[in-house]
């Protein structure tokens, strides 16, 4: 077919650019699964500990919503309850940016123009991004299968689990190529695709716990829990993503015949001939371009902090096995692990507030590379000026957003406790505490984008590395000094814990010098695209 | 009246590149400058320079009687900028650039916004990421001819339009001359430059090669001289100042040093002459002149 012409040398394009991405992100999904799966052998040694945790959190409707259900009290099925449908909304979302990436980004980039001139079909390119697609996803579902199995794991349990999760990144991947063809953005096209994406999640989660039940065998995402791994393998479900992502296909092999390359099919709108009152200065465009980011953040962190509140009540039952038992005295109490189960819920949003605060600064980078910031510069703007628009958002929104979480987990768990006035301003503070530490990595970001825009790479390797030194630096029994690198290790374990100023005034402190730095560093430095 | 740019000595390298090489520029207030040369002669570099993009390694400068580094924001208020490679937000509409950016600059007049809307035939509309190349450059010429400032800097400002468009926009730099705005106009299209200019400086390498008036440029160089001879071209050939001398038949051709055209034109005179043109040197033979002889002029009598 002579409109595929090209396809193989488009795939090793496609393999070469993404040469480390996707063996990474590969890697990483396998060693969380395996991590995962021996961690849970090490809390439920025995049978009647598995028993146990199953019972509570099928009991617990929310969790059930969340992650779906545990269908029967294996090793295996406990193991992966939080990774089923989790992770495979996760190698979704994966799938999708890979598809999106390798289609209409290079088309919005101009760069499909360029390869289309040269002896390549029509499809070759939507061809090209599918194969490195279903690829991709069956590669992962079988290292992860192997992670498991090396784990410890069942063979088959560990196998079904693994292709159920690829199932899923061969569905959306194929979703994301429909939307590729509706808009000429790609950022447009993956937030289509990431909707379907949450609808199918949402599907599943009314149907695990509200029901009726066929809405879960509506999801894709539904289907990788129906495999069910270690309790029983139901293998036919596995065949179920195959005949769904060969009619998805066709439908987007269907659209890319009627549109013509570079355009989509959704019509751009017509919008305003003048600028609005908003769009002033400087920070009226920095507002501009920021404020739907925000706004989507600040909805999840609102659904973070009501889930939260919702499940730490119930986190006391769910622990019932001799070991947490005996946990759950050590911290005081049926109170003490809620309150250490919202600490945890917190210091995870800390974490999650800092890559957003270091994302901020990642888009004045993305402008500078874009050209989009000489206009600015060359008109009466001030790079200090131009810079703290982005820190405005980077140093304020993290407050704005963990308030919002704060707030609702105080709502949820207060109404829950029949006292929401005092959990409302308990935990908002809890939240709020992690600001320090937040702020640091927002001051880290800035400093390096001041140094040199290309070290900016380095904020997130900072993010990535306090984030494993607290997870794993206690297990790995490292020194205290280099657990104390980390500015998450500083923070009190709120709500719970006695508060020490000291710490929290030092980390704002380093976080207000680094901007400094930052700020002085970006007077001084070029701008430029490379 | 002081010059709008003045430029001594100005150097700027990326690690071993050595972008610019001590270049020298003056641009006289109320002129339209032409700043030509090759792809990476280091054009857009001066600009990025000049308006405090860049920060120059050595050299003096002096921006509308500023420091491009130090007076940046001050001096971007009696500035407008149309960069050579024009990027929009892909989410604002074309008006909305053009009203962020003439806001930035500290005014916009509302009467040229509309006017020059419908010169370029742009619809203000449209979003960024829907824009052509050309149409993008359109939204960029229209905010910086809109703004009411005193210094316009432009990089390859027509590279994207169509020769209509191009026509409208020479109309438009034209006008603005005429209202005494002083014109910085970075360009490899000669014959916009040759329609344009007052002045010109051709730079090579970081270099200033050559820097005058058309006129004063053209007095360096030859005329092209096409002549039917009704006699034999005695001697025409070994005359001082003919170069290329070349016969077909009973026409000659040859180009001349200004200086040794009275002479050349009396002996052509005495051989008898049936027909004659005559062109100036355009441009385009200044500019290859220059590039072709790796920056080692011949010697030109004076």
């Amino acid at each position: 077919m002579t409109t595929l012409t090209g396809t193989g040398a488009l795939i090793r394009l496609a393999l070469r650019r993404d040469r480390i991405r996707l063996p990474l992100w590969i890697a990483v999904f396998a060693v969380m699964a395996a991590v995962s799966a021996a961690a849970t052998a090490a809390i439920y040694p025995t049978a009647a500990d598995q028993q146990a945790a199953v019972d509570s959190i099928n009991a617990v409707p929310s969790l059930v919503a969340l992650y779906g259900p545990v269908y029967q009290p294996t090793l295996g099925a406990t193991s992966v309850f939080k990774l089923t449908a989790f992770g495979a909304a996760l190698i979704a979302l994966l799938m999708i940016l890979t598809v999106v990436r390798h289609t209409r980004a290079e088309e919005e980039a101009g760069r499909r123009e360029l390869l289309g001139s040269a002896v390549v079909g029509r499809y070759a390119g939507l061809a090209a991004g599918l194969v490195v697609m279903a690829g991709s996803s069956a590669a992962l579902g079988l290292c992860t299968g192997a992670g498991l199995a090396a784990a410890g794991l069942p063979l088959s349990g560990s196998l079904a689990f693994g292709l159920g999760w690829a199932g899923a990144g061969l569905v959306f991947g194929g979703v994301a190529a429909v939307t590729a063809q509706l808009t000429k953005s790609a950022h447009a096209a993956s937030g289509l695709a990431v909707i379907a994406l949450v609808a199918a999640y949402f599907l599943r989660a009314v149907g695990d716990s509200a029901g009726p039940r066929w809405l879960s065998w509506a999801s894709p995402i539904g289907w990788t829990q129906q495999v069910r791994p270690y309790a029983g393998d139901v293998w036919w479900v596995l065949v179920l993503p195959l005949p769904a992502a060969a009619a998805i296909t066709l439908a987007a092999i269907g659209l890319a015949r009627i549109r013509d390359v570079d355009a989509g099919l959704l019509p751009d709108r017509a919008g305003t001939p003048h600028a609005g009152r908003t769009l002033r200065g400087a920070w009226g465009l920095v507002w501009r371009l920021n404020r739907a980011t925000l706004a989507a953040w600040s909805c999840a962190y609102v659904l973070l902090g009501l889930v939260a509140g919702n499940l730490a009540g119930n986190v006391g039952k769910m622990l019932e096995n001799s070991r947490a038992q005996a946990l759950i005295a050590a911290l005081g109490g049926e109170k003490g692990v809620s309150d250490a189960f919202l600490a945890a819920e917190f210091s995870v949003a800390g974490v999650v507030t800092s890559a957003y605060a270091i994302s901020v600064i990642m888009r004045l980078r993305a402008e500078e590379r874009a050209i989009r910031v000489d206009p600015l510069l060359a008109a009466a703007v001030g790079r200090r000026r131009l810079l703290a628009g982005y820190l405005l958002f980077a140093v304020l929104a993290p407050v704005f957003l963990l308030t919002g979480t704060g707030l609702a987990a105080g709502l949820a768990n207060g109404a829950r406790l029949g006292r929401v006035g005092p959990e409302v301003v308990r935990l908002t503070g809890a939240a709020l505490s992690q600001l320090p530490a937040v702020w640091v990595l927002t001051g880290l970001a800035t400093a390096l984008f001041g140094l040199s825009a290309r070290a900016l790479a380095g904020a997130w390797l900072a993010l990535v590395t306090f984030l494993l030194l607290g997870e794993f630096g206690a297990l790995l029994k490292l020194d205290q000094w280099v657990l104390d690198l980390s500015p998450f290790t500083h923070l009190p374990r709120l709500p719970g814990a006695t508060v020490h100023a000291t710490p929290l005034l030092w980390l704002t402190a380093l976080g207000v010098t680094l901007i400094l730095a930052g700020v002085l560093g970006f007077r001084r430095r070029d701008v430029a695209a490379q | 009246m002081n010059p709008a740019i003045e430029i001594k000595g100005l150097r700027k390298s990326f690690g071993r590149t050595n972008a610019l090489d001590g270049l020298d520029l003056s641009v006289e207030t109320g002129e339209v400058h032409g700043f030509l040369g090759p792809n990476g002669a280091g054009k857009t570099t001066t600009l990025r320079v000049l308006l405090g993009l860049l920060h120059a390694d050595d050299g003096e400068m002096r921006l509308l009687g500023g420091d491009p580094w130090r007076d940046a924001v001050s001096l971007h208020r009696c500035l407008a900028y149309v960069p050579g490679e024009v990027s929009l937000w892909p989410n604002l509409t074309g008006g909305e650039v053009i009203d962020l950016l003439g806001r930035l600059r500290g005014g916009l007049d509302a009467r040229r916004r509309e006017r020059y809307l419908d010169l370029f035939e742009l619809d203000p509309r449209v979003k960024g990421r829907a824009y052509s190349k050309g149409n993008r450059q359109k939204v960029a010429v229209v905010a910086a001819l809109a703004s009411d400032v005193e210094l316009l800097l432009l990089d390859e400002p027509t590279s994207g339009l169509d020769p209509l468009m191009e026509q409208i926009f020479r109309e438009c730099v034209r006008e603005e001359r005429s209202r005494g705005r002083t014109i910085l106009l970075s360009s490899h299209i000669l014959s916009e430059a040759e329609a344009l200019c007052d002045r010109v400086s051709i730079i090579r390498g970081g270099r200033l090669v050559d820097s005058g008036s058309l006129a004063d440029l053209r007095h360096l160089t030859r005329t092209t001289i096409t002549a039917q001879l009704s006699g034999s071209p005695d001697g025409l050939a070994h005359l001082a100042g003919v170069h290329d001398c070349a016969f077909d038949g009973a026409q000659v051709r040859m180009t001349v040093d200004n200086t040794a055209l009275d002479a050349v034109l009396g002996t052509l005179s005495r051989c008898g002459v049936t027909s004659f043109t005559s062109q100036p040197p355009t441009l385009e033979e200044l500019f290859l002149r220059h590039y072709r002889t790796e920056g080692t002029p011949e010697a030109v009598p004076a």
